[in-house]
């Protein structure tokens, strides 16, 4: 289960992500991301209520991180320890702002 | 030992999952070790219901079975696709910036460095993947 809340306001894009980023819920992200990405200058992953990701979750996650580093910026806050530590073990916490 | 015998699709990835996290809960498995667990059988499920049958569709069978004394669980995937052994993928680099990095690779690996050992076997038609976790 994945609930996303996007609040666009300009540039300025957010997304708060509740519940599990996986296979089955990742084309779900992908679908919201692409279809607001276009002029964002500042993304902004909010992962206070996510309890999941797999790798299904950190593509989506990169494939947003490559886009971002064209346009503007990119951050993924609140991220829990068990989220944080994936982040570390995949190398993705190098590649992505983390706060 | 408990097993499910399921389609392999990914359309069952929720009830491979929910087998898996009632067996673990049900010995009082650590919310992170439940997880961890969940990312390796996730990533493996996945590749068998994306790549072991190419073109039709088979059967995906997971047993969780614990040893108590061990104070491990063995978590075992069983397929009747195709040869394939998933430890043989080389891991990605995990040094690369964003735009040198790959979108794919990460499966394997992450089931790697989510669980203690795993054991690849083909036998009579099968693929047998046995993951251990340490759950004390």
């Amino acid at each position: 289960m994945l609930n996303i809340e996007k609040a666009k306001n300009g540039g300025y894009l957010t997304f708060v992500l509740e519940g599990r980023l996986d296979t089955t819920t990742s084309p779900q992200l992908e679908e919201e991301v692409n279809g607001a990405i276009a002029d964002v200058e500042t993304l902004v992953f909010d992962c206070s209520k996510l309890e999941y990701i797999s790798s299904a979750g950190l593509r989506v996650l990169l494939a947003a991180q490559k886009i971002m580093n064209k346009q503007g910026s990119m951050t993924v806050t609140n991220v829990s320890e068990e989220i944080m530590e994936i982040f570390e073990v995949t190398g993705f916490s190098d590649i992505l702002s983390i706060q | 030992m408990n097993k499910l015998e399921i389609q392999a699709k990914v359309e069952n990835l929720e009830k491979v999952l929910f087998f898996l996290d009632t067996e673990l809960e049900s010995r009082q498995v650590s919310t992170k070790t439940q997880m961890q667990l969940d990312l390796a059988v996730e990533e493996l499920f996945v590749n068998i219901a994306n790549y072991s049958y190419p073109g039709g569709e088979g059967m995906a069978e997971i047993d969780v079975d614990f040893d108590e004394s061990a104070g491990n669980v063995k978590v075992i995937l069983i397929d009747s696709g195709i040869p394939y052994n998933p430890l043989e993928k080389p891991d990605p680099d995990i040094t690369l910036g964003a735009m040198e990095r790959e979108i794919g690779g990460l499966g394997i690996f992450m089931v790697k460095k989510n669980v203690d050992d795993i054991k690849y076997l083909y036998s009579d038609g099968k693929n047998i993947l046995t993951l251990y976790k340490s759950i004390s």
